[in-house]
């Protein structure tokens, strides 16, 4: 079981809209994959048509006094799976604390899961605290969107350096622009130059196209609604780069 | 997964053509879940049921080329399944061990032994999915609509049958939708599974034939001739139901199920003969006599075959490998016999044997109400017992082993007129009164076996060495066999007398004579 996540302390970028898109195209080439949605807002969940709502919220996740695969929902998609997300999620910070060694506890609760999913794509919220930590500590690969400024840059820059504090487990990072404005000259520019310079960035980008944003109309992924379109071809790729990057065989 | 499904039968024939049947609309929104797929499917079992026995169900289904076998129990959960070699699917029959190896195969084997898989039904299934969608429009259960019809045993449309699964975390929803469906006029829930279904719309039952061991039912009271006819010509229906697979050699048992019919009837008409009208013994006892002669050679030959690897397996000195060009000559000689028995089952002195007997069986009127089948019973069960007492009592140690042989045969006739009659005694006592026989029976038997075995085996040798140059290996190992099979004689020979005394004690005499004279009187 291979844990996927999708983070940014930026909120905005394109983390979910990531999420959603790349674990439907896991599942479609078969994988048992379970996306757990990790934001109090749900968005993730909306997209999939699952309501945000865990019976016992995120505290007996949490603590463990509620089995995490009874919470787990069936999409629409043959493969895919959700972990809904909660309201009480914003307290999961709170509630980590008062675990036993917070920054291991996702990890710990989701290895129970590894005979019956392939992938985990985890959907973080924007920030960086103990959750955070947490799905640092769990995931194998970091999926990090970034919108092309030199900014953006800075925030990779320093991702990689608190990676680099962990001992132990180091997940790899797989960074890719996200929403390029192609009408915006930094924005191309940025896009053509930067990653041929850092091994993190992906080759594939993901411009900013309307269909993504039809997501939370049509509610369902865009390989799904659209499978022609540019996106669906862009995420696509990306998927083919993250699957090898976290080293998911057959 | 399998306690999750609910299964519902939908009788829509009138307007079969909707894509969302009438009587579903009020249970749940319903959304079409894409084109309809064909699926060809076949179910399997052995000639005598021995699957549907156990409560498996094994089915080969899918498209053209893209099949597989899956193997439920009782409650419909799926036990294992196996993706099938594309465009190569087993050919039916099929023995299991044919089957790929894998864990279908392991299930299988000891339930089915050595009787081949046959087909049972055969037909097409045209399946469309309907998703059952919530307020948010999101899928909270499917809904399998599978129209099948039936090509095998008998042509039959079927109504159609509609699976419910809930998606996982919305079985809640599931139950209320699947309680609205059984409430709908045109909706019922699905009485059995779609293979009884099928069997039942060709006319046909799981289980049945049943094979051997159907007992008939006869009582005390009845009229002899009357008991007589009812069970010769349910074993005539025994012979006839197994000629088909014995002529096509789809397995071992078929041969072997119709030699115990023939041998069975050769003893009602040898032992009860009298009680029959006139002539009829005397006309047909030749000709049953020319039937079971004509399978003895091909039986001799699977008991071999089927012997073959213990055998090999408790070599000592020589290794298994040396018995190959046997096993051949076995096998080859095998297939001449089999082809000679099918020739004679078909021959036209075969089929005027079993015409010619029904339409006799049809043709017998008990004279009277006496002797009645209790009667009979008691005299002929008491008259084979004496035969098998005289005979035991005047073996001694030096009595060739013809007369083991002989006093096998008394055995043999003395245990099937107590099943033959079974019905009108208490099965328990039944069972009590031939305990001692029984395992009087089984050392005769190993003791038999042994003897015939060992001398086939020299034959063997000859012919060999006579036909092919056979290696001298090969002889070795052969003669290593025939020492094991005297060893095993001898020992059977050995146990002889101490469980002919246990037959012939007071207490085992007492319970049969006490079984027959209750019915009788
Ligand atoms: N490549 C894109 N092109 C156009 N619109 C996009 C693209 N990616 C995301 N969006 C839209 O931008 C909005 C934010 O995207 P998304 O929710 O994926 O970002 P996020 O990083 O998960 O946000 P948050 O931090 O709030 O969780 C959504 O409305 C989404 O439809
Ligand atoms: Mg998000």
């Amino acid at each position: 079981m291979k844990v996927f996540a999708t983070y940014n302390i930026k909120g905005g970028v394109g983390k979910t809209a990531a999420a959603v898109n790349l674990g439907y195209l896991a599942a479609r080439d078969g994988y048992r994959v379970l996306l757990w949605d990790l934001d109090p807002q749900g968005a993730a969940s909306y997209l999939l048509r699952i309501k945000p709502r865990v019976k016992g919220g995120g505290r007996a996740l949490i603590h463990g006094t509620k089995p995490i695969h009874a919470a787990i929902k069936g999409t629409d998609f043959d493969g895919l799976d959700l972990l809904p997300a909660d309201f009480t999620y914003r307290n999961l910070d709170l509630l980590l604390d008062s675990a036993k060694q917070p920054a291991r506890r996702l990890a710990a609760l989701l290895a129970p899961l590894a005979g019956e999913y392939d992938a985990v794509f985890l959907d973080c919220p924007p920030s960086i605290s103990l959750l955070s930590e947490s799905v640092l500590h769990a995931a194998a690969l970091l999926l990090v969107p970034l919108i092309p400024t030199t900014l953006s840059v800075r925030t990779l820059e320093q991702l990689t350096e608190f990676v680099g504090t962990f001992n132990g487990h180091r997940p790899d990072v797989l960074a890719f622009f996200s929403m390029i404005d192609r009408r915006k000259r930094l924005h191309t520019q940025i896009a053509a130059e930067l990653p041929g310079q850092r091994p993190e960035f992906a080759a594939t980008v993901i411009p900013a196209l309307s269909v993504i944003e039809q997501m939370s109309v049509q509610r369902a992924p865009v390989s799904a609604f659209a499978p022609r379109s540019l996106a669906a071809r862009q995420y696509g790729q990306l998927w083919g780069e993250a699957r090898q990057r976290a080293g998911l065989t057959g | 997964m399998a306690s999750d499904m609910r299964e519902f039968v939908l009788d829509d024939a009138a307007r079969p053509g909707r894509a969302v049947p009438d009587a579903l609309a009020g249970s749940a929104a319903w959304a079409n879940g894409g084109p309809a797929r064909v699926r060809r499917r076949i179910w399997l079992d052995t000639f005598d049921w021995r699957l549907y026995r156990a409560g498996l169900t094994l089915e080969q289904a899918g498209s053209r080329d893209r099949a597989e076998l899956v193997l439920t129990g009782r409650d419909g959960a799926i036990l294992a399944a196996e993706l099938l070699a594309a465009g190569r699917p087993p050919r039916w029959p099929s023995l299991v061990s044919q089957l790929p190896a894998g864990p279908v195969r392991e299930l299988l084997e000891p339930v089915a032994g050595v009787r081949a898989l046959c087909p049972v039904v055969r037909a097409t299934s045209q399946v469309t999915e309907l998703r059952a969608l919530n307020d948010d429009a999101k899928t909270v259960a499917r809904l399998a609509v599978d129209r099948m019809s039936v090509t095998f045993p008998a042509r039959a449309l079927l109504p159609a049958r509609l699976t419910l699964t809930p998606v996982r975390g919305y079985s809640g929803i599931t139950d209320r939708i699947g309680a609205a469906m059984t409430s709908a006029p045109g909706i019922a829930i699905a009485p059995g599974t779609a293979l009884d279904a099928a069997l039942a719309a060709s006319g046909r039952r799981a289980g049945q034939p049943a094979g051997k061991g159907t007992s008939v039912q006869l009582s005390p009271s009845m009229p002899a001739a009357a008991g007589l006819r009812t069970v010769l010509t349910a074993l005539l229906d025994e012979l006839e139901a197994n000629v088909p697979g014995t002529i096509r050699d789809i397995d071992t048992e078929f041969l072997h199920d119709l030699r115990i019919a023939v041998r069975r009837t050769r003893s009602v008409i040898k032992l009860c003969g009298r009680a029959l009208p006139a002539g009829l013994a005397t006309e047909f006892r030749p000709e049953f006599r020319w039937l079971g002669d004509l399978t003895t050679p091909a039986r001799d030959l699977d008991v071999y075959l089927l012997a073959f690897g213990r055998m090999t397996a408790g070599l000592v000195a020589a290794s298994p490998a040396d018995l190959s060009p046997f096993h051949d000559y076995l096998a080859h000689s095998r297939t001449l016999q089999y082809r000679r028995l099918a020739a004679g089952l078909r021959s036209a002195r075969f089929a005027r044997l079993t015409a010619g007997w029904r339409a006799a069986l049809e043709g017998v009127r008990p004279p009277g109400k006496r002797p009645t089948v209790a009667q009979l019973a008691a005299a002929r069960i008491g008259a084979a017992n004496r035969r098998v007492l005289r005979a035991g009592q005047q073996i001694t140690a030096a009595s060739p082993p013809e007369s083991l042989h002989q006093l096998r045969k008394g055995c043999k006739e003395l245990r099937y007129l107590v099943e033959m009659f079974g019905s009108i005694y208490d099965p328990a006592e039944r069972w009590q009164a031939v305990r001692e026989l029984k395992a009087l029976q089984d050392c005769l038997g190993a003791f038999q076996d042994a003897e015939v075995q060992g001398s086939e085996i020299r034959g063997f040798a000859g012919q060999l060495l006579a036909t092919r140059g056979v290696p001298a290996t090969t002889l070795l190992a052969m003669g290593e066999i025939a020492v094991g099979l005297a060893v095993a004689q001898r020992e059977a020979r050995r146990e002889f007398d101490g469980r002919f005394a246990d037959f012939a004690s007071h207490a085992s005499q007492a319970r049969l004579a006490g079984l027959t004279r209750v019915a009788a009187a």
